[in-house]
């Protein structure tokens, strides 16, 4: 009794608990609507689609003259708005890959096709490779030393023999437009929320909806509204990682202390020079996280970018898996992840770079680099000139080479899959077959029989308990417009899948956290394994999983769990990494053990930490049960992959990332709402 | 809308003159004709084959990933010139959709006829697993040899995700009586497909997938079932109980509606085009089975077909 008394929240979970089993026992689908909801916005997807439609095709025609087919067609304003949009990012991104790849578009741009066909002469060169990975290595070691240009010159080296120098470039040239552009336009926005509290209150929920939406879903949408290409591709992926950088960028602002903005005023700074020399210098760390996270994210679309005519590795490596090549897919995905960690070093390093305002240096000196790129670029193109003599049948390797012509690991990891699969197959055949009957098959039966009210009593009761009766509304509300749409059932299934991902990631996650956090060197190493997987395409991964484990929930849980772990892992060694070594000192004193330490002292205190990172694994499961629908499942995931053919495919690929967003939203809101509070109460907000 | 359907009749006419009087209006454009590439061999390697033969005329391409569903939309708003490959069953619903919506001209049919069908690798009925296939009949004997783990003790069929045919076949199997005996699962997309195809043959077990015919799987053999027939009206769609069989379907060509007009030789050229099985299995075999890039594909097959592709570029065919 003492207990109770003591846990007030306790018998509150307790009560819920019994209610919500009551309700569910006796309510049955004959209960109509206790059951299940109407679908009252059946209509809306065709409404959102619809109006999208008269927007882009209809809305203010304009007629256009087309000298080529000499008439006057007739144009919506907005297409030819966005279309302009479009071109001037796909000349930038052509502008880059040009120059790295060769090509007329560029020249194109200026003057015209006919012009190009008439003059051989007009087009641009490529760039030796040599003369790129050069000058890579060179900015590397001008930013940070050897270790730098060490890591360009193994990236660059590891690209081009293995042959995907091209499809690289290609995946380059379209993120150096993305991430800077996301940069820029993240930054922005955040000094905008900082400065501005109306902006902010209308940015939050956005960036919510963001960053819980899957990216599948607004795949249709940014192709109506921007048409098919690498600029649709770099859109999509500036829309998934602006959001972060926004975020960052405002945390790092708002924890500026008044004082280091008053000397800022105090020097007479205008508001310009406030913001640019004092807030944002001092918000840095959390700004170059926010830079770090563009970069992690544009790699991340690669792959989800080229549904939409994104080139490059992405593109390759779906076409990899298509013919079951998991070798070369490999290969392929190991390129994206090169490229990540290459850009996020050099990115880090250079804003890391320090101005040495003292220095008066002579001319050679001072543009060392400069003079040293030049003496480079002339070397590089002596030697593809020379490369040409030599390498007389076709492929001239010191110039460019060619796709899929280098050397190739293909057969090596072919043999491992292969053996992987003849070692375990039959043991692991056993264990899916019991997960399935035993566990998967009975927990989405119990989710399918759960009645509609007996969900709302559940969720809105625990947010009753966490955070009072505004909570308890917030998510309701969250769960309404999924109960009202045709899509409950999906929902449901989904929902199943991400809680069975997210318990299994969350018990790896906080183990594995904990052990790596007790030693310096296991957490970096379990640091870089994160960032690693980050990037790494999941879809290589999709493959050897249905070898294994079929077209079955299975295999879309394996992949959960793999990319779900991620964010578990990481913030439980963040958070056990910030404990207070005073507050440890003081255990220790009083005696406890190691095991007793970790339970009673480090995880109690990281554990707010930890439930963010439970956060993330939740919005990182459902984005990995979304992609499951490419392995095949019949939650929400395979709807929104079928919206790609839709007739309505805008409203539904927009709807159905709400409902995603939404389910995401709603956890998102208790577990912060509680992280909150109980930081509060253990006096480390 | 209208406006647009009376443009698109406009150009239908426009091209029926020109072929009727042989003569191309004027001077192709200079503007690259853009050609999506798709997940699968053939199609990329046809992509190239197309784009070769447009730029042996003298015309610009360029080549654009696109999803294979989606891109009627983007043919539609003219992002993209054409699509070389629209098989009946799989894209029919997302050409006609798009169609419907004005933008979308059909550009003639392949020589190749396609089949798509739930069938089983052809080791299946060599072994002797289910005694009877191909016959449609044998399936209900033999649940057993296709249950899986989440199959719930019944036979599963592994059918391409529901974007492609909806519920055409969960339909089909309860319009044959095989609702108590086989369920229908929705995989995620072809690479599904061929991931349960591989580990069929390596575990041994039977497996019944959807598949596709000229596709790589032929090398391996692959035996499609044999359902009652295909009579038109026998789908549910059209007012049938839908036990029947796929038909055995076309493969078409699809264009922007303002290629004609500003491509008149490449388009006439491309509704020209038309390749048979051989050609498309030969593609996707010197990829899938020469492992050649895609483009070096297309290229050796240029070379060595002249006589196939050189007469779809003359006038007076």
């Amino acid at each position: 009794m003492n207990y109770i008394t003591e846990h007030p929240k306790l018998s509150q979970f307790a009560v819920l608990l019994a209610v919500f089993f009551l309700l569910y026992f006796n309510i049955n689908p004959a209960d109509g609507i206790f059951w299940r909801l109407p679908s009252l916005l059946t209509d809306l997807p065709r409404i959102v689609n619809d109006s999208v439609d008269f927007l882009m095709f209809e809305w203010w025609p304009i007629e256009i003259y087309d000298p080529e087919i000499e008439e006057y067609e007739e144009t919506a304003l907005l297409k030819e708005i966005t279309r302009s949009f479009s071109r001037s990012i796909l000349f930038c991104i052509e502008l880059i890959r040009e120059i790295l790849l060769g090509g007329v578009k560029t020249i194109v741009a200026f003057t015209d096709w006919d012009f190009v066909e008439e003059n051989e002469w007009a087009r641009l060169p490529a760039m030796p490779w040599t003369v790129v990975a050069a000058g890579g290595i060179l900015i590397g070691y001008a930013l940070k030393g050897k270790g730098l240009a060490l890591l360009v010159a193994f990236a660059t080296i590891y690209i081009s023999s293995f042959g995907q120098w091209e499809p690289a470039m290609e995946t380059l040239s379209f993120v150096l437009i993305a991430a800077p552009i996301s940069f820029i336009l993240g930054l922005l926005l955040g000094v905008f929320a900082y400065k501005n509290r109306t902006t902010e209150a209308i940015l939050m929920p956005l960036l919510n909806v963001a960053q819980t939406m899957p990216h599948f879903s607004y795949l249709v949408p940014v192709m109506v509204f921007f048409g098919i290409g690498d600029h649709a591709g770099a859109i999509a992926t500036i829309i998934f990682a602006t959001p972060p950088m926004i975020r960052l960028t405002l945390l790092g602002l708002k924890k500026v202390s008044p004082e280091v903005l008053d000397a800022g005023m105090m020097s007479g700074c205008r508001n310009f020079q406030l913001l640019y020399k004092v807030l944002i210098p001092t918000a840095r760390r959390d700004i170059l996280i926010g830079v770090n996270q563009v970069i992690m994210q544009c790699l991340a679309m690669a792959v989800i970018a080229s549904f939409i005519g994104a080139k490059g590795l992405g593109f390759n490596l779906l076409l990899a898996l298509n013919q079951l090549r998991i070798g070369q897919a490999l290969e392929l995905g190991i390129c994206i992840v090169l490229i990540a960690v290459v850009l996020d070093k050099l990115s880090l390093a250079w804003a890391n770079k320090q101005t040495d305002y003292f220095a008066d240096l002579p001319f050679m000196q001072r543009h060392k680099y400069s003079l040293f790129f030049g003496v480079i670029f002339i070397t590089g193109i002596v030697l593809a000139y020379i490369g040409s003599f030599i390498f007389k049948d076709g492929i001239n390797y010191l110039y460019l080479i060619p796709h899929n012509k280098g050397i190739t690991t293909e057969n090596f990891w072919q043999a491992g899959v292969d053996w992987i699969w003849d070692t375990f197959f039959f043991s692991l055949k056993a264990f899916n077959e019991s997960l399935i009957q035993d566990v998967l098959m009975p927990m989405k039966a119990a989710y399918l029989a759960m009645p509609v009210v007996a969900t709302f009593a559940l969720v809105m009761g625990v947010g009753y308990i966490i955070g009072g009766i505004r909570s308890a509304l917030i998510v309701g509300a969250l769960l309404l417009y999924i109960a009202l749409t045709d899509w409950w059932d999906r929902a449901l299934i989904t929902a199943y899948m991400t809680t069975f991902g997210v318990i299994v990631s969350v018990i790896i996650g906080i183990t594995v956290g904990s052990l790596c956090a007790q030693n310096s060197l296991a957490t970096k190493v379990i640091l870089l394994v994160c960032d690693t997987f980050q990037t790494f395409p999941s879809f290589i991964y999709l493959i050897p999983v249905i070898m294994l484990f079929g077209v079955t929930d299975t295999s879309v849980l394996i992949a959960v769990i793999v990319y779900a772990t991620i964010p578990a892992t990481r913030y439980t060694v963040e958070g056990l990494g910030s404990v207070p070594p005073s507050l440890q000192d003081a255990g220790s004193m009083s005696g406890v053990s190691r095991l007793q330490r970790w339970v009673k002292i480090e995880l109690p205190l990281a554990f707010p930490h930890i439930m963010l990172g439970i956060n993330q694994t939740v919005v990182f499961a459902l984005f990995m049960v979304i992609i499951g629908a490419m392995i095949g499942t019949d939650d929400l995931g395979q709807y929104i992959l079928k919206a790609l053919s839709d007739k309505q495919g805008t409203g539904n690929g927009l709807l159905l990332g709400l409902c995603v967003a939404f389910i995401g939203l709603a956890v998102d809101h208790l577990i912060n709402t509680w992280a909150k509070k109980r930081k509060e109460d253990l006096g480390i907000a | 809308m209208k406006k647009l359907i009376n443009k698109v009749a406009a150009a239908a006419l426009t091209i029926t003159l020109a072929t009727v009087s042989g003569q191309s209006i004027a001077k192709d454009s200079s503007k690259p004709i853009v050609i999506p590439t798709h997940n699968w061999s053939s199609q990329v390697v046809m992509a190239y084959v197309i784009g070769g033969i447009f730029e042996s005329m003298g015309n610009n391409v360029e080549y654009v990933p696109a999803d294979s569903q989606a891109v009627y939309e983007s043919i539609r708003n003219g992002d993209v010139t054409i699509s070389h490959e629209v098989w009946q069953s799989s894209f029919g619903k997302s050409f006609y959709n798009a169609m419907a919506k004005g933008g979308v001209i059909d550009a003639g049919t392949h020589a190749a006829m396609t089949l798509e069908e739930m069938g089983v690798p052809q080791w299946v009925v060599d072994e002797n697993l289910c005694p009877g296939l191909p016959n449609w009949e044998a399936l209900k004997n033999c649940k057993d040899v296709f249950a899986t783990a989440d199959s719930g003790g019944k036979g599963r069929w592994l059918e391409g995700p529901q974007s492609w045919h909806g519920d055409l076949m969960p339909v089909r199997v309860d319009a044959l009586g095989l609702g108590d005996d086989y369920v229908v699962k929705f995989a995620g997309g072809a690479d599904a497909l061929w991931a349960d195809l591989a580990a069929a043959k390596k575990e041994g077990r039977g497996t019944i997938i959807f598949n596709w015919t000229p596709n790589f799987t032929d090398a391996d053999g692959f035996a499609f079932i044999e359902f009652p027939e295909y009579t038109d009206g026998c789908r549910k769609a059209d007012g049938g109980d839908g036990s029947c069989g796929s038909p055995k379907g076309w493969l078409k060509k699809a264009a922007h509606y303002q290629m004609p007009k500003r491509w008149p030789a490449a388009y006439t050229t491309f509704s020209r085009m038309s390749f048979t099985t051989k050609d498309i299995g030969q593609m996707a075999a010197l990829v899938d089975i020469d492992k050649m890039s895609h483009q070096d594909a297309a290229k050796s097959w240029l070379a060595d077909h002249e006589d196939v592709w050189k007469p779809f570029t003359q006038a007076g065919m």
